[in-house]
Formats: C-alpha cells, structure tokens, sequence
C-alpha cells in the first residue's frame, strides 16, 4: 500500500464535535431579513388569481417578477422557475416569498395567501407519463440480428423508487446586495453553479456575483441543483429589500420542495443462443424526472452508459428516456442514475440465472467485463479489471458460494426465520461524461506559497479549488495530496474554503470527480510549484514571502489522449476511467412478519489507491447503508404528486439499530491519471448494494424480486397473490 | 401576540433570565437567544437528535421541550460540555475512529455517548446501538460512531487525570 493511504486524524473533527463549526443556520448578519417561501399545494393548475393578505410594513413581496435577467435557475437545463409565473406544475412548487424581520410573521403571511387555480391534468405516474424531454438511443453491436436467431428471449421489468438524500442539516443560504455585487453564503457543493445561476438570473457580470461555502452539513448530491433556486430566491429578496437575507428551510419544508434520486422503469429483453449464451440485450429505461428538467437528462446518460451493469454483452440496444410527471424535479442524489440502472441489470441477470437453472454467480461471472472489453458505448476498458482478486476476497470475507449452497438446499420449517444471500457487480465511471471534463468544466487548479498565518518567518501552501468539504473529507484528502506531492507535513497545507473571489473554477463536487481529477490537477500544481520553489534562492524565496509576495502554480485540465467520445452517438469513452465493486448482502426473512433483517454486508472496492483508508471506509460504509435502505426501508410514495411521507417520522432514514457494520475491503489496482494512482470513489458504495439485497430476499422467499424498496407489505403481498 | 414570560434557568453553568412567548422551543431559546449555535437542528421534531443537551442532567431533544418548562433548571449544552475533560476523550475518540464526517449530527452523538458512559462504563455492542438510536447520522453508516464510543469507554478507564464534575462526568472508574 502507498504510504498516502495510512490514516490521518481530519483537522475538521474537533470543531464539528464542539458545536463551533459554523453552518449557515449559525450566521447572523446585521439587519438580517428572513425570507419564507408559499409553495404550491396544488399539482398542476394555471393561476387565476393571487389574493394578497394585507402585508405589514417592512415586509417585502417577493415573485418571479423579481429576476431581470430569467426567471430560470441554470441547472444544466435551464427551465426551472425561482418562483412560479402562470402556472404551477408539482405539489410544493414555489410561488412567491415574504421577506421581513420576523421569521414566524414571514411564516404566517404567506399561509394568508389564497391561490385560485384552474385545474390542468396532471400526470402521477410514469407509466403513463406520455411527453419527455430526453430520449437517448445507443447500439452496441448487432442486436438486431441477435434478437432474430436467438433461441430464448427473456422480458422483465423492475422499478426503484424515489428516495430523498436527507443531508442531516437542511438546505439554507444567505443573501446580500451591496454596492452592486451579489454575495451568497450557504450550504452547498458547487459554488460556480450557483455564481453562472444568479449571473443569468440577474443579468449580473462575473465580478458581481461572489459565492461562499458554509461548513455544509451533508449533502449526497442534494445540494448540487436546489442551493441555485435557494440562493435565487434569496439574491432577489436582498435586491429588493436592500438588507441580507436569509432562508433556512426546516426539514419538512427540504423534504418537500428539493429533489430526490429518480424513481426508474427498466425493461430488459434478453436474447440466448441455443447453447445458453446471452448474444443480445434490448434495454428500455424511464426515468421520472418530474415538472421540469433541470440536469435529468445527464442523470439519464449515467443510467444507460451503464445499463448492462458490470456484464459485457456483445450486442446492445439501450433506448433512454427522461418523462415528465407533475411531480418535484428529480436531481442529483450520490450515483446519479447508476443505482438504478444497476439494481436493474443485477436482478435481470438473476432471473435469466432462474430460468437457465444455474446459480446466479455461474451466469454473472461469464459475462464481467475484462481489460480490453467494449463498453455500451463501445468504449474499451484500457486499465486492468480485478475481478477474479476482488471474488476471492469476497468470498472469503463472507463465505458466499458456501452459504448459497447451503441457503438452496435447507428446507424451511414453519415460521423459523429464512436466510438467503446475493452477490452483485458495480461498475462507477468517474468524473464527468465523455468530453465534458474538457469540454465543458475546464477545471482550474491553484497552489500558492505565501506568508505562513501562525508564523511571518515561515512560509505555507494553500490550496486553492472549487470542491467543498461537506463531510467527505475533500479538504483532508487535498491536503494530504499537496503535502505528498511536495514532500511536506500536513500542518503547512491549508485547503481554502471555496469563495468564487478568491478559488479558480475547478468545477462541482459532484460524479467522483474530487480526488480523480482535481487532485490530480492538484498533484501536478503542487508538483510544479516545488519546482518553483526549489529554483529560487532559499533568501529570495523568503523575502518575496515577506514582501507579500505568493509564489504560485496552475494547472488545467487536458483529458487523455487515447480518450474519444461522440456525444452526438454516444460512442467511445463515456468516462476516464471505471472504479468497481463486488457485494455481498445476507438476509433473514420472517416469514410470519415478512420483516427481513440484513444479517451481513461485505463488500470489495477497486478505487485505485486508496488516498486515506479511515476516509474512504467511513464513505463506504456510509453509502452501503444508504444504499440498503434504499432497498428496504425508505419508501418515499408520491400519491397524486404529494409524497406520502413528508417528514423524518414517516420516511425512515437508518438508525443504529438497522443494519449490521458493514465490512469493506480494497484491492490495490493503481489508477495512471489518478493522484498517486486514485479514482472515483464516493458514489460506487451506493451502486451494488441494492442487487445483492434484493438477490439475497429472492433466495430467502423464493420470489421474484424486480422493485425496490421490498418492505414487508410488498412480500406479503407478493407471497398472498 | 402570545404570552410572554420570564424564565431564570442555568445554561453552562451561567445563571439566566429571559423573556420569551410561552410557545417558544426550548431549542430556539437555546439557538437564538442564547446564541449557543452548536445545538442543532436537523428536523425539529425529535427524530434526529441533533439538538440533544442535558436538562437537569438528563438526555433530550431541546426542539421537543417548551422553553417554558426548563424555568428553575439547569442546562448543558454541547458549548458547555465541549468544556470538560470528558468532552475531550469523547471527542478524541470520535477523530480517531473518523466518525465525523459532515459533523452536523456529532454534538448530539457526543452527548448522547456521554449520557451513555455516564450510565454504562463498559457497554456492550447492543448497549451502544441502542444508547444512540435516538440520533440519527446520513455519513456514517453508524460502524465508526460504535467504533469511537468503544475507544471512549476505553480511554476513560485508562485516563489519569480525575474528570471534572462539574456537569456530572464520570464517577470513579
């Protein structure tokens, strides 16, 4: 193992324990105004008429009036509205704000408003949803003719649901307008989202428009896309009043107006030669992206780049569509489109297992992709896949095929509880899709050398980059890459908390693109500024420093050469480079209650080299149980486009006392364009987990398990029918 | 308007007087009045535990309780706590097993591992699960909280320094 990897104490620990982290709750700015939020508690109407309760003074009406530049956050697309014009079309949309010194009157006022709306349809349901706005085709191969000579051709379905992100510390963000210039402080992941955002909103050039990170309390994706409406609104609150302006929204609130990962519909058809070789797949995938569609449609190129799963299939029809339902916007959510995708190619290739009579490992294991293999996108796997390596550790962490024979061949006494196990493979593409590190992030990264802040007669390094702290451990894992890279202890590197005034744009802290590609910009920088340094004269260096001077390196990037990627057929290298997973998920059923307890999770990871193995732990084990609850417990039901569970009483987010520790290994595969040879890491824990949950409650029932999350009520229904 | 009140209660080890409506949370007294802003809110309805402090030495949610009813009481929070030498082994605990990622959940955590080890020095694997199910953390998956609380237990048992009583710590271990 690389010596990057031990473990260090984060320097972030100590604060957040003692309660002096400062989230944006916790800020108080002088004549601070508060703003609320009257959102629509009608799914799809056209607003007849607004009647205004008598508002006080000091009190200040805020609308989609209020944006001279567009009425639309730019969130990837840009059709999201701050607030509602004519129409509304979801439950929970926005319509207008009251911004005054009293958050408790803000509150009330804007429950004194009454809306009349006349009733459009509305669509609930993806099923019937008819209109989209992305529609997405790929082929890999022949599938044509492999479909017309197949001896066997196998259908399923599978659905997942909707889940919410549930970020312990709901969304807020300040605003303040002074002199001209726009300043927004607030819990988010992408600062420069927001700066572009508020400057098309606004009609506001670049050096009028300053974003800052709070500490951030979580985030998981969820403060990718809605921190642009939340500072919008906020932003045209200050304008208009002239005073700072806050809005935290309590958790209710979050839950029912930003947005959840998008529920899917997946339809598989499988061609098998007579010899029992899949030859073809034909892949039908929905997702409900709700009102509008906001970054859906990258969601959606995540979903079927992958949709074959970790399996190499010759001969490949993926069509892709984001629908329109009158439900909240889906948005980003921590695998973005791939949990989904791959909880579905797992269950298919378990049923196909079924139907063949083979065990579900046989079949899977035939088809997982190896060095050189093609993609669904026909791009090719250059860097080495550890598969047979990460098997024979999982199997030997959690005694799979053991126990899957034994769990086949137990007989089942009456009421005494019933075990099954399941393995998946997970494949997570780092970074953003095809060209668009290149084409459209052109992250930029900076290293300094100035002043050391403790002492003037030393110096420090100071990072300097666009991606967030917000639990992942990102300012940690920076500075030990920095530190590493120009052989220095931690204690000289300081990350600097991202404000657009003084970070370059190195892009979102989104698709696993932290360390893999900003840490690696990061490397080479503080590579090149040691250089720097070492060529200077020990005396000049110092007395430029005390000058004030800072020494500094840049880096931009510059994808691989031996990349190519058509975004107009979707061909080539959809990602940089692939991190992979193996899961194994134990079960036990009760068959009186159907209640179904997860008696073990094992899981092997390749993410390259692991920069700090405490760090990456603690994010593995974080989204395994996510990702289990995503198969299991929370359930988030839209019924006529108003979630069925509104609050952290009804959606069960885990406790404690719900899943077992879940062990995690790591298999050493170092990546070349990586930082010390790391990639993707954050969001693959959230892509296995599901396929080995629902394989392991297949075998413990006997039942087909093609949606998730299974609850109880959905075996026992399944079990009654 | 509601009723307002006056309210004496001891926060931290400070005498204090407030007036406030009698419908106030206890928890935006807390945030608000008495500025003490490492008391959270994560949902404001007692499910998540983020806002957890000692009332009369005694473990609750400060969103769940009228500001009204602490009137005579004495309060810790985690800005008092985070005072005292049983903060420090509880926090250490926590950075070396890296149960702190976002950190919006680790003052509650932190209080209800003291009220934990205050009840139960030495507590199984089921005594921890269940002394902090009333928190809840989204980072975590809970594996390296579990991990800290041992390492806490374990520290207590070999620190050497008596542990200040002031706000109820550790008896002889």
């Amino acid at each position: 193992m690389h010596k990057i990897s031990q473990p260090v104490k984060r320097n972030d620990s100590a604060p957040k324990a003692s309660g002096s982290a400062v989230y944006t709750a916790d800020i108080k700015k002088t004549g601070m105004l508060y703003l609320s939020v009257l959102s629509s508690d009608f799914q799809h109407g056209r607003i007849i008429r607004i009647n205004y309760p008598e508002i006080p003074s000091g009190y200040t009406v805020i609308t989609s009036k209020d944006f001279p530049g567009m009425n639309r956050a730019s969130i990837v697309a840009r059709d999201w509205p701050f607030f509602a014009e004519n129409e509304v079309l979801y439950y929970g949309q926005p319509v207008l704000g009251i911004a005054g010194p009293d958050l408790e009157t803000c509150e009330k006022l804007c429950s004194r408003f009454s809306i009349e709306y006349e009733e459009l349809p509305a669509v609930s349901v993806i099923e019937e949803a008819a209109e989209h706005f992305n529609d997405f085709s790929i082929i890999k191969g022949d599938p044509k003719s492999a479909f017309t000579s197949a001896d066997k051709i196998f259908e399923f379905s599978f659905k997942t649901g909707m889940q919410e992100q549930a970020y312990m510390e709901p969304q807020g963000m300040i605003a303040e307008f002074v002199n001209g210039k726009l300043t927004i402080t607030g819990s988010l992941q992408c600062p420069y989202y927001i700066k572009n955002s508020l400057m098309n909103a606004f009609d506001l050039k670049p050096d009028k428009v300053r974003i800052i990170q709070a500490a951030t309390g979580g985030a998981f994706g969820g403060k990718e896309d809605y921190p642009s409406i939340l500072s919008g609104q906020a932003a045209a609150a200050a304008i208009a009043t002239g005073r700072p302006v806050k809005i935290i929204l309590d958790r209710r609130n979050d839950m029912k107006v930003t947005p959840k990962r998008h529920p899917s519909l997946i339809t598989f058809k499988t061609a098998v030669d007579s010899s029992g070789n899949i030859t073809a797949m034909d892949i039908d995938c929905r997702l409900d992206a709700g009102a509008y569609q906001t970054l859906s449609g990258v969601v959606l190129e995540r979903a079927i780049f992958i949709a074959t799963g970790a399996y190499n299939i010759t001969n490949v029809r993926v069509r892709g569509r984001t629908m329109k339902t009158n439900h909240v916007p889906s948005g980003a959510f921590r695998g973005f489109g791939g949990p989904q995708a791959l909880f579905a190619a797992e269950m298919n290739m378990h049923n196909i297992a079924h139907e063949l009579g083979l065990p579900p490992l046989e079949l899977k294991r035939k088809y997982l992709y190896r060095r050189g293999d093609r993609s669904v996108t026909s791009g090719t796997f250059r860097d080495e896949i550890k598969f047979d390596e990460m098997l024979d550790k999982i199997e030997y962490a959690s005694g799979y095929s053991q126990k899957w024979l034994e769990y086949s061949n137990r007989k089942h006494i009456a009421n005494a509880p019933r075990r099954g196990i399941g393995i998946s493979f997970a494949a997570h593409g780092g970074a953003f899709t095809g060209s668009g590190e290149q084409d459209m992030i052109k992250s930029l990264v900076r290293v300094e050398a100035g002043q050391n802040r403790f002492n003037d007669k030393d110096y420090e390094i100071r990072i300097l980059v666009s991606n967030v702290e917000m639990g992942q451990g990102a300012s940690v894992t920076l500075q030990k890459i920095a530190a590493e890279a120009m052989e220095l202890p931690l204690n000289k590197v300081f990350f600097t908390t991202p404000d657009t005034d003084l970070v370059p744009d190195s892009g979102p802290t989104v698709a696993s693109r932290t360390i893999m590609i900003v840490g690696k910009l990061l490397h080479d920088a503080a590579a090149d500024l040691k250089q720097k340094m070492n060529d200077m004269k020990a005396s000049d260096f110092s007395a430029s420093l005390s000058a004030g001077n800072i020494l500094y390196s840049e880096k931009r990037y510059v994808q691989p050469e031996e990349m190519s990627w058509d975004e107009s057929t979707f061909t080539g290298d959809a990602y940089p480079g692939y991190s992979w997973s193996v899961n194994v998920v134990e079960v036990e059923v009760d068959p009186v209650t159907f209640e179904i307890r997860v008696a073990g999770s094992w899981a092997v990871y390749d993410v390259g080299t692991p920069i700090d193995t405490i760090i990456l732990k603690g994010q593995m084990q974080g989204g395994t149980v996510q990702s289990l609850a995503y198969s299991s417990i929370e359930k988030m039901e839209m019924i006529n486009g108003k979630p069925a569970q509104a609050s952290f009483t009804d959606y069960t987010i885990p406790t404690t006392l719900d899943f077992p520790d879940t062990e995690c290994i790591f298999v050493d595969n170092p990546y070349k364009y990586g930082p010390f040879g790391a990639k993707a890491a954050g969001e693959l824990p959230n892509e296995g987990p599901a396929g080995a949950f629902a394989a392991a409650v297949s075998q413990a029932t006997g039942l087909r398990i093609n949606s998730i999350p299974v609850t109880p009520e959905m075996l026992e229904a399944m079990i009654n029918e | 308007m509601n009723d307002r009140i006056l309210l004496n209660v001891s926060i931290d080890g400070r005498d204090c007087s407030f007036e406030t409506e009698t419908d106030r949370r206890l928890l935006d007294l807390l945030r608000e009045d008495a500025g003490i802003t490492g008391v959270r809110e994560g949902c404001g309805e007692g499910e998540c535990g983020a806002c957890s402090i000692f009332l009369d030495g005694k473990l609750v949610n400060s969103c769940c309780i009228p500001a009204v009813a602490a009137d005579g009481s004495s309060i810790v929070t985690i800005e008092g706590f985070s005072k005292t030498p049983e903060f420090d082994i509880i926090s250490d605990a926590y950075a070396e097993a890296g149960a702190v990622q976002c950190g919006f959940c680790t003052p509650g955590f932190i209080m209800a591992t003291a009220a934990l080890l205050r009840e139960i020095p030495i507590p199984d694997d089921n005594q921890i699960r269940t002394a902090l199910s009333g928190n809840l953390c989204r980072c975590t998956g809970y594996s390296m909280i579990i991990d800290a609380v041992r390492i806490a237990s374990k520290n207590f048992h070999s620190a050497s320094s008596p542990l200040d009583q002031q706000y109820g710590g550790l008896n002889d271990t």
